[in-house]
């Protein structure tokens, strides 16, 4: 047992045992080291104002993810590097980000800048990249800047971002592995007592996990906490035990085996991006819609389903490719299909103390064809208003299977039943042949109206997806049916 | 007249730093991230935290009880402040008195705060805020423009132009048409949110560091709710991280409970609000329903306009009179309107007090006008371009509906004729036209609209400002002003001004926040107007100073003033040359005054609202956007293929801050029109209060071709600072074109047809368009 959390900072080591359960990385920075460069413009993922990259090990190699520090705990950086705006320039000299920002006028009131400057460092360290706009604005969906415009800051990153890594972390990149190895090599679990029973926990293995959940199964357990964090720091929920599965290593395997893609329920949104984009295109564009890529480096795949939203993006996807997940609790694992995991709103088939260990995702056949669309008020970094998967199974043109499933529709993600049925026999070139289908949305769904759109404008486009899909697949080209996300479109979809 | 229709205004000297693109003063403090916004100032020992508190399930109703027990029981409480612990008045209004700091009787929107919790963190104030056992006897509240019409509540009275006779334009026009256009309001979203510290002195005294557009009023009202004099006031800004209109009036209540809590503890106090107490607190852009009609002859010329401005004020007067005066202004964009009824209301509501955004209600009068041209054009079958220019201001037809003389319409026709061609807008029309004749379910949209915008502030009395020089005895200059930085480089501009002055390099400039206690009385820093009031009034004190060496050194060296100049950081007098900080230096040993106050106000202006005649603006800033749009009929999903941007900033001050303005401008307008939707609920909760929920654009929105040019000027007609022109603003109202091209492409559904579209333009409202073109297609 470890009662201390330890990251890297500046080359050094910073060894803490007063972390409490939920106290924000930004906070700490802030608050407790002066470290005010670094700034809160939401408090909930969405700004990016309050970026800092974390350097963690991937097969050996340092990887700097940005991180938004206003809704990752203190204690989830056990094991990281943690670079902040204030780290950059060296002597006196600015980063070549930082330098490239100035030289192209890319701030105005300058709130935003430190956020933007550390996802451009992240850029800059992230391996062969396509040196293209939309591998920038991609890269930058979670920073939002209300002054500029954006377009110096993307000539900015342009010029900045795609040239040979040659800064003090990279020159110090062997010292900083060796640290961050030695501090891997700790396997001891983590566990930081608080008072009135409550603790931070981070055990290292899957064992430990399963036993310590069990044992508390009123805690909470985070994955990327990008869900969590803003229970804490938006709804002001006290959270006293939290127990981050994070230092698990086993829950971090993907696998491709010959029929699909298994992983562990460690998988962030980024790590599973390029073996979903493998599958198909459509979820390839789906994945880089979910949140931005801070969201992304930090939430995981299997904290998207146990949240069990109705509005969570990968589940409709997820079941209309046939996925299953796995779930452990003390000793005893189950599997089930992840349409059987969703039970009512808020209501999932999860005892306390059990956990998703992991999710298998099957690869669509020869005769299926699989398309996936994303409607939001904004493409990207927004929460879908409806979102549509469809996997259907071909013979000779006619459909013999369908698998549809929608997000935003019901009370949680669900399978559109009544259509599906009407989708047997239906040709996709002929659309004649699936106006029932259509029809039968109107039985299988009565969406709410909120915020994000009315009733009358999701059973609408509900019904426009599946009509989408069904015209592509019977031959009309993307390019005639879509103003965003083209099946073809560059693809750029590496973790 | 120069050939491209422009007019001649003097020739500038060569200089050296007026013009020239530099970075943003703290450009390198920005990207190091040690830029000190309020938040970062190294708090001084003692600081307590202020959290405001409010009813959550009420929107308008009497306060029965209020149970704050539960508040102060919370760990680290320190107090809880209410109207009792004023000592002066309770309303942190700009002008009417009718803004509470704290509600005492009846709430009035969603969000009013009652009380505020100030604790030893900002975490325990938080938490305990929300510990309140609040009673409240709910009234119904009204919330939309039909509520409050049909109730017939105003905040302020109705206004209205009247030019020739509408009555009988109306009345004897050969066609008439009319349409109602429904118009969203707009979140500041300035990445820092309202935030203030207070730190009591001795005597009563109160230093207040803020982010606030208008450091002068914010003075004011904290004294006026301390009861001390201005004088025991001062107020300093160095920054704000964002303004955008939504830190001119509404900084002033945080600071005022912040001074409050200050008080009333002895220590020093710091509100920072959450965001989303931030957006459901603090106003907003108006909302509008802009009812129109309009008679033409059969070419599509205008002969009359009849527009209904209803403005959804909120609960309470704010800046509503010249916000929506300036829609008024606006209403008739760069069209010239024969006779002409222009009428508005300012509607209260339950809802927060909606106040100044960038554009200042001209972007919805605007919108309106363009509206009403597209409307036409479809009705007419005609390109909307041509019958916008057919309407323009021109020689003969150029008084507007308000009385003014619009003298500079030649720049408007130079500007949209060149953006027609360089922006290949006669071909791109067939293109799209045969693409869409093609696609049945993606269909694309081109339009290219104008804008004109008035410069100087419509409250006569605010067109002043002033500036404070030293020159220290290195030759460092102090510059200090009335204006507040936000982001929009007036620090850099003004620098830039007082350097070239000086014939110095910018490094020897100091830029000093703004300081109430440096220059008094100011106006805020708004209304496009900070470069123009401050530059000149910077320029006028550093000349004084310069003056009085030049007047020194003539007489010491015996050499004509003419002989004597500023340049390349060092002064030359006739034939010899010394440092700026010599020839400083020699001047304070013969006793010559080194610092300069100066003061500026706006010729030429004469407005009178009462007989609503008179001169409103210096002048009027120009530009125009062509944009390109695909829409996808099925799901209502819009991307923006294409922005070409010409825009007139007269003779440019720094260009590469006037693009960065033109740019950000064009993409907040475009949010405006498109992704950002206030959504309240059916009982008056703002139902959009964070970063989730309201979409402000990111990266990939902005076109990936996206063309910003500057007007080549020969410079401001207008004698203003180096014959610039102001940029804040007019930007905004670029992004109409993008509105009018979703219009273009809707319409290319039913040719004839005019598509049922209110602002914003969402999905879903496209959606929406796109289905009733398709009925009355199929009826
Ligand atoms: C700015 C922002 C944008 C977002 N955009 C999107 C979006 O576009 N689409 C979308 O779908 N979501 C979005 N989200 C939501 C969120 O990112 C996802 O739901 C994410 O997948 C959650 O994963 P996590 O690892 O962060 O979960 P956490 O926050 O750590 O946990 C979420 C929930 O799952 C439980 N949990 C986590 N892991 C396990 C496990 N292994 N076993 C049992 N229970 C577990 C937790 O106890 C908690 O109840 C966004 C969030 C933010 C902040
Ligand atoms: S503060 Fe906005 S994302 Fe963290
Ligand atoms: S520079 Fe102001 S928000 Fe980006």
């Amino acid at each position: 047992m470890r009662e201390v959390v330890r990251f890297l900072q500046n080359g050094r080591v910073v060894e803490l045992a007063d972390v409490r359960p939920t106290e924000t990385v930004l906070d700490y920075l802030r608050l407790r080291r002066g470290l005010v460069g670094t700034k809160e413009g939401c408090g909930e993922g969405d700004c990016g104002a309050c970026t800092v990259a974390v350097g963690r090990l991937v097969e050996g190699r340092l990887v700097y993810q940005p991180v938004n520090s206003c809704i990752q705990f203190l204690g989830m950086l056990d094991g990281a590097e943690l670079v902040t705006v204030e780290d950059l320039a060296e002597n006196g000299q600015l980063h070549p980000v930082q330098q490239a920002m100035v030289d192209h006028h890319g701030s105005q009131c300058g709130f935003c800048t430190p956020g933007f400057v550390m996802s451009l460092f992240t850029l800059y360290h992230a391996p062969e990249r396509q040196a293209t706009r939309k591998t920038v604005t991609d890269w930058l969906a979670g920073n939002l800047c209300r002054c500029t415009g954006y377009r110096p800051i993307v000539d900015a990153a342009l010029e900045a971002c795609f040239n040979e890594i040659d800064d003090a972390f990279s020159r110090r990149a062997d010292e900083s592995i060796a640290a961050l190895q030695a501090m891997e090599q700790d396997t001891r679990d983590v566990f930081i007592p608080q008072a009135e029973g409550g603790f931070f926990a981070a055990p290292a293995s899957l064992d430990a996990l399963a036993e310590l959940a069990e044992r508390h199964p009123q805690a909470t357990l985070i994955a990327g906490a990008t869900d969590v964090g803003l229970w804490v720091t938006k709804q002001l929920r006290e959270l006293p035990q939290v127990i981050w599965l994070g230092r698990v290593r086993d829950l971090d395997r993907i696998e491709e085996t010959p029929g699909g893609v298994l992983m562990g329920a460690g998988t962030t949104f980024a790590a599973a991006h390029p073996y979903m984009a493998r599958i198909d295109p459509d979820l390839g564009e789906l994945w880089r819609r979910i949140g931005s890529r801070q969201v992304r480096a930090s939430g995981t795949v299997c904290g998207n389903i146990a949240n069990g939203s109705p509005i969570g993006d990968s589940p409709p996807a997820l079941i209309a490719l046939g996925a299953t997940i796995e779930l452990r609790r003390g000793e005893d694992s189950r599997t089930l299909p992840l349409e059987a995991f969703f039970i009512d709103y808020g209501k999932q088939d999860r005892a306390p103390g059990e956990i998703v260990t992991g999710l298998y995702v099957p690869r669509l056949d020869p005769n299926h064809a699989f398309r996936c669309f994303k409607i939001s008020k904004r493409f990207d970094q927004d929460i879908s208003s409806v979102l549509c998967a469809l996997r259907v199974t071909l013979a000779d043109g006619t459909i013999t299977e369908a698998r549809l499933a929608y997000g935003g529709m019901a009370a949680t993600p669900k399978r559109a039943e009544i259509a599906e049925l009407a989708l047997i026999g239906a040709r996709p070139d002929r659309p004649s042949t699936w106006a029932a289908a259509l029809k039968a949305l109107a039985d299988d769904f009565a969406p709410i109206s909120d915020m994000r759109a009315s009733d009358a404008y999701r059973k609408e486009v509900a019904r426009a997806l599946l009509a989408k899909a069904l015209v592509e697949i019977g031959g009309t080209p993307d390019e005639r049916t879509r103003v965003s996300g083209l099946r073809s479109g560059e693809v750029d979809h590496a973790a | 007249m120069q050939p491209d229709g422009t007019r001649e205004a003097p020739a500038a000297a060569a200089l050296a730093s007026v013009g020239q693109s530099l970075p943003h003063d703290s450009a390198i403090r920005h990207v190091s991230g040690s830029a000190v916004y309020v938040d970062d100032i190294r708090e001084p020992a003692g600081t307590l935290h202020v959290v405001p508190g409010w009813a959550r399930d009420a929107t308008r109703g009497r306060i029965v009880s209020l149970d704050l027990d539960p508040v102060r029981a919370h760990p680290g409480v320190v107090a809880v402040i209410g109207p009792a612990d004023i000592p002066g008045k309770n309303d942190v209004s700009p002008a009417l008195g009718d803004e509470p700091m704290f509600a005492e009787e009846e709430i009035l929107f969603w969000g009013q705060p009652l009380f505020a919790v100030v604790a030893t963190t900002r975490e325990a104030a938080r938490h305990a805020a929300r510990k309140a056992r609040i009673e409240v006897e709910d009234l119904p509240p009204l919330l939309t423009v039909e509520d409050a019409l049909a109730a017939d509540e105003t905040v302020l009275p109705d206004y209205q132009f009247r030019k020739g006779s509408p009555e009988t334009g109306l009345a004897t026009a050969s066609h008439l048409m009319e349409g109602s256009l429904r118009i969203g309001g707009q979140e500041h979203f300035y990445l820092e949110g309202q935030v203030s510290l207070a730190v009591p002195g001795e005597d009563g005294d109160m230093f207040v560091h803020t982010s606030s557009q208008h450091p002068s009023e914010t003075q004011h009202i904290i004294a006026r709710v301390l009861a001390v004099p201005d004088a025991a006031v001062t107020v300093e800004v160095r920054r704000m991280g964002g303004g955008f209109g939504g830190k001119e009036s509404q900084a002033n209540h945080w600071a005022a409970i912040a001074a409050i809590a200050a008080r009333a503890t002895g220590r020093p106090c710091k509100l920072r609000l959450d965001r989303d107490d931030d957006m459901i607190m603090t106003g907003k852009r108006h909302d509008f329903r802009v009812d129109w009609k309009l008679g033409h002859d059969a070419e599509g010329l205008l002969r009359v306009v009849d527009m209904r401005l209803f403005a959804r004020c909120g609960y309470s007067a704010d800046l509503s009179l010249g916000v929506v005066d300036r829609s008024m202004f606006h209403a008739d964009s760069s069209y010239y309107y024969p006779d002409a009824m222009i009428h508005s209301r300012r509607l209260k509501t339950h809802t927060c007090s909606n106040t100044a955004f960038r554009g200042f209600g001209g972007p919805q009068g605007m919108l309106a006008a363009e509206r009403m041209m597209d409307a036409l054009a479809i009705r007419l079958g005609v390109d909307p371009l041509d019958l916008r220019k057919r309407n323009f201001y021109r020689e003969g037809r150029d008084v507007t509906p308000y009385g003014m003389k619009v003298e500079e319409h030649a720049t408007l026709h130079a500007i949209v004729d060149q953006l027609e061609e360089s922006s290949d807008y006669r071909r791109r029309r067939q293109e799209i036209a045969s693409f869409n004749a093609s696609s049945p379910i993606l269909k694309k949209g081109l339009a290219l609209t104008p804008v004109k915008f008035g410069i100087s502030f419509t409250l006569k009395h605010l067109n002043q400002a002033g500036a404070l020089v030293h020159l220290y005895t290195d030759g460092s200059i102090h510059l200090n002003h009335g204006g507040t930085e936000m982001g929009q480089g007036l620090f850099q501009k003004v620098a830039q001004i007082v350097a070239e002055e000086f014939g110095v390099t910018l490094d020897k400039v100091k830029i000093t926040a703004t300081h109430t206690g440096k220059v008094p009385n100011t106006g805020p820093t708004a209304a496009s107007s900070g470069t123009d009031l401050n530059g000149m009034a910077a320029k006028i004190a550093a000349e004084t100073i310069r003056n009085r060496l030049v007047a020194f050194a003539a007489e010491r060296y015996q050499v004509p003033p003419d002989a004597i100049s500023f340049a390349d950081n060092s002064v030359q007098l006739g034939e010899r040359s010394m440092t700026l900080g010599e020839l400083a230096r020699e001047a304070h040993l013969a006793r010559i005054q080194l610092s300069a106050a100066g003061f500026y106000a706006t010729p030429n202006i004469t407005w009178d609202r009462p007989s609503a005649s008179g001169r409103p603006f210096f002048y009027f800033a120009y530009g125009a956007a062509c944009s390109e749009v695909t829409v996808d009929t099925m799901t209502g999903e819009m991307r923006v293929d294409r922005v070409d941007i010409l825009h007139d900033v007269g003779r440019s001050l720094n260009p590469a801050i006037d693009i960065g303005q033109i740019e950000g401008g064009f993409v907040q307008g475009m949010g405006w029109l498109t992704t950002e939707e206030l959504v309240w609920d059916d009982r008056g909760r703002l139902r959009t209060h964070a970063p989730s929920t309201y979409k402000i654009p990111t990266a990939s929105d902005v076109p990936e071709d996206f063309r910003v040019t500057l007007y080549a000027s020969a410079g401001n007609p207008s004698p203003t600072v180096y014959r610039s022109k102001a940029v804040g603003e007019p930007p905004v109202m670029l992004a109409i074109s993008v509105f009018s091209a979703i219009y273009d492409a809707l319409a290319s559904l039913n040719p004839g047809t005019i598509p049922d579209l209110d602002a914003p333009a969402t999905p879903e409202a496209i959606l929406h368009a796109v289905l009733s073109m398709k009925r009355s297609r199929a009826g």
